[in-house]
């Protein structure tokens, strides 16, 4: 689960990480209270979505003019902006951070997250800050650095001492050399404490006072570890998410919209993901990714059947299980009630296979349903798509 | 011959009287597995069909000589539970358990470096060798004895794939689900080590997905190490960055851990890489028929 930026910040400011002052905005008033309040040289506002390259989509303004801080944030507020991240269809802002600037002496990066093959926390550091990390890594590799922390005994000085000393700290501001590692300290704690699975500042800067501060703020959250914060899971912001995958999160459908038209539900997500890279193989595009799980029972068939259905852009759909521990002949009859209750009126295709696939393929076919049944997956892939290309 | 498991396997099932627990258990005995005994903490002295159920780990190896454990037991629970299969000196624990922090298999891994046991998953099937020992929640009828072993991140798809091998007659040595999250116990080099050392296994269908860069590390290694030939099929060549598509692991990020990249990687090492997944069978086929 991602969170806004102000949310990143404010658990930095809880870890002992300094912010900028600033606060979360959603209208014009209270944008006008809160600079009121807040004696800045410069003013920066900053549109709060869950995407990247915000700055160079027009979503970040600064200005030294305090009365010009409610006319930026009218300005942003309702804007639907269009980044790299986004999409084309872009995410509209729905608050703003409006927060003091900062004088820059230099941009550093630092971000950390688990190294999947060594299983550690890893932290990424740079002198290159402010710009796309990756970018860095790819034209510069000698200027990323990293740093993996034992996680038998956690954060030690030295861990902090190879990165300060690997930047060269020293020779750039050597008074923020010991803040730079009890930082390092800190965003560790934050890291195991909160189940982040990833942590970014960038810019980390050096300001002209010789302190450090973090502009910006990105934090991720591991999924699987927010049963235990309930604190966190109240930050989720689900202007940010797709209306049909929230959907399909309450009946514990894994689904992604993707932009094709040929909807699929499949059982397991490694089969769902092979499903739709075989429809594209086919020549059509998948219209998403659903995983209805081992389970697949008349419920979820249903649920996913709907979920599809709302997807202006399906043609048709694709239904592919391997039937394992659930046989097929009880997942024929989940497709049959659920199609009836339904209504299908799209062109289905149902490839089963595994346990009892022959009765449920019979079935579907004694069930008075306009479905195709198949059995081979390469040959039910080509039948989907020659049906809907057809339309 | 196979890897890891076979006949002689002494299986103790974690978290047996839960409902996911004691169906698999017995499921894994039909097939013919030596379920010997379970655990669930409270409950010593009961039995799941026929098999007794243990306080702890410790007692349950004490009374009948386990080596292996199979973990059932939620992901809050998961992490102890793997723990105390090592502390009791369980020498493979597979666990099948999904959803477990990733935080909590940081520490697991960790800790299991200074013991001599091996963990297969979390998030995954399991293992099996055919006609001998299931222990995992895979379909058993799909396997047959025969040549070819199977390594994948993957559930269903796997099952898609060893299908394919038994209909074409060539079936498989042992298939082991190594599991879906972004840390797990079990990579593929291990395995396919194994594999090349294991004399009734002719060649190793590789099921990669998106997501880190175990492929291509396992590309390096094919290269330098494995005289038998590997097949390979990478799901998620249309999958969107950024997004994570059903298993923990399998996500793009920072443009890494694309499927194309890891088909790249695997045809520079010499894999066959087969783009559509209804034709793994029939390519092993071909490589093996030469």
């Amino acid at each position: 689960m991602n969170i806004h930026e102000f949310q990143a910040k404010r658990l930095f400011a809880q870890f002992g990480i300094p912010v900028p002052r600033g606060k979360e905005i959603k209208s014009v008033r209270a944008a006008e209270k809160w600079v009121a309040a807040l004696d800045t040289p410069v003013y920066v506002v900053k549109a709060q979505i869950h995407a990247g390259g915000r700055g160079k989509a027009g979503g970040v303004k600064l200005t030294k003019h305090r009365e010009e801080v409610p006319k930026l944030a009218k300005e942003l507020l309702g804007k639907t902006l269009v980044t790299h991240q986004t999409g084309p269809k872009g995410r509209k802002v729905r608050r703003l951070l409006i927060e003091e600037g900062a004088d820059i002496a230099k941009e550093l990066y630092l971000g950390l997250l688990v190294d999947r093959d060594s299983g550690r926390p890893t932290f990424v550091a740079s002198t290159e800050g402010g710009m796309d990390i990756e970018e860095v890594a790819a034209r510069t590799p000698e200027k990323v650095l990293k740093e993996a922390v034992d996680p038998a005994v956690g954060f030690q000085a030295h861990n902090g001492r190879n990165l300060a000393f690997g930047l060269g700290l020293p020779q750039i501001e050597p008074a923020v050399v010991s803040p730079f590692i009890a930082m390092l300290d800190n965003l560790y704690r934050l890291f195991l404490e909160k189940d982040a699975s990833l942590v970014e500042i960038n810019p980390l800067v050096i300001t002209t006072e010789k302190t450090l501060l973090a502009l910006d703020g990105k934090i991720s959250l591991d999924d699987n570890g927010l049963f235990k914060h309930p604190d966190l899971q109240k930050l989720r912001d689900l202007h940010e998410e797709e209306p049909l995958e929230i959907e399909a999160s309450q009946h514990n459908l894994n689904y992604v919209k993707l932009d094709g038209n040929i909807g699929c539900m499949v059982n397991g997500a490694g089969l769902a993901m092979a499903t739709m890279d075989v429809i594209k193989l086919a020549g059509s595009e998948p219209a998403n990714f659903l995983d209805v799980g081992g389970g697949a029972t008349k419920e979820t068939v249903a649920a996913g059947f709907r979920i599809l259905l709302k997807d202006p852009h399906v043609k048709g759909i694709f239904i592919n299980i391997f039937g394992g521990i659930v046989r097929c002949e009880r997942i024929a009859h989940g497709v049959i009630e659920a199609a009836r209750e339904v209504g299908i009126t799209l062109p289905v295709v149902v490839r089963l296979q595994g346990t009892n696939a022959e009765e449920g393929r019979r079935l579907l076919l004694d069930s008075g349903l306009t479905v195709d049944v198949a059995t081979d997956l390469w040959e039910a892939a080509q039948k989907i798509v020659q049906m809907t290309s057809a339309k | 011959m196979s890897i890891l498991v076979n006949k002689a396997t002494r299986v103790v099932v974690q978290g047996i009287t839960g409902k996911e627990g004691s169906f698999h258990a017995m499921q894994c005995k039909a097939y013919g597995t030596q379920i010997v005994a379970g655990v669930t903490p409270g409950k010593a002295g009961q039995e799941v069909d026929g098999v007794p159920v243990f306080n702890t780990v410790q007692e349950a190896v004490k009374h009948t000589e386990a080596t292996t454990s199979l973990i059932f037991v939620p992901p809050a629970f998961a992490a102890d539970a793997i723990l105390e299969a090592a502390d009791a000196g369980i020498w493979l624990i597979v666990c099948i358990t999904e959803g477990i922090p990733v935080n909590d298999m940081v520490q697991v891994k960790r800790a299991l470096q200074s013991t001599p046991s091996r963990l297969i998953g979390p998030n995954c099937p399991g293992i099996i060798t055919a006609d001998e020992c299931k222990i995992g929640i895979m379909p058993g009828f799909i396997h047959r004895k025969g040549r070819v072993g199977v390594i994948s991140r993957s559930g269903t798809l796997t099952y898609e794939a060893v299908n394919q091998l038994t209909n074409l007659g060539l079936g498989e040595t042992t298939c082991i689900g190594i599991g879906g999250d972004p840390i797990i116990g079990t990579g593929y080099i291990d395995l396919l080590q194994m594999f090349e050392e294991d004399p009734e296994t002719e060649a190793v269908v590789l099921i990669g997905e998106i997501g880190g860069d175990a492929e291509e590390r396992a590309a390096v290694f094919i290269k330098g190490n494995m005289t038998k030939p590997v097949i390979a099929f990478i799901a998620g060549i249309t999958a969107p960055p950024g997004r994570r598509m059903g298993h923990a692991g399998a996500i793009i990020t920072g443009g890494k851990g694309t499927a194309a990249e890891k088909m790249m990687a695997l045809e520079a090492a010499g894999v066959r890489v087969v783009r559509n997944p209804a034709e793994i069978g029939v390519t092993v086929k071909s490589v093996l028929d030469g």
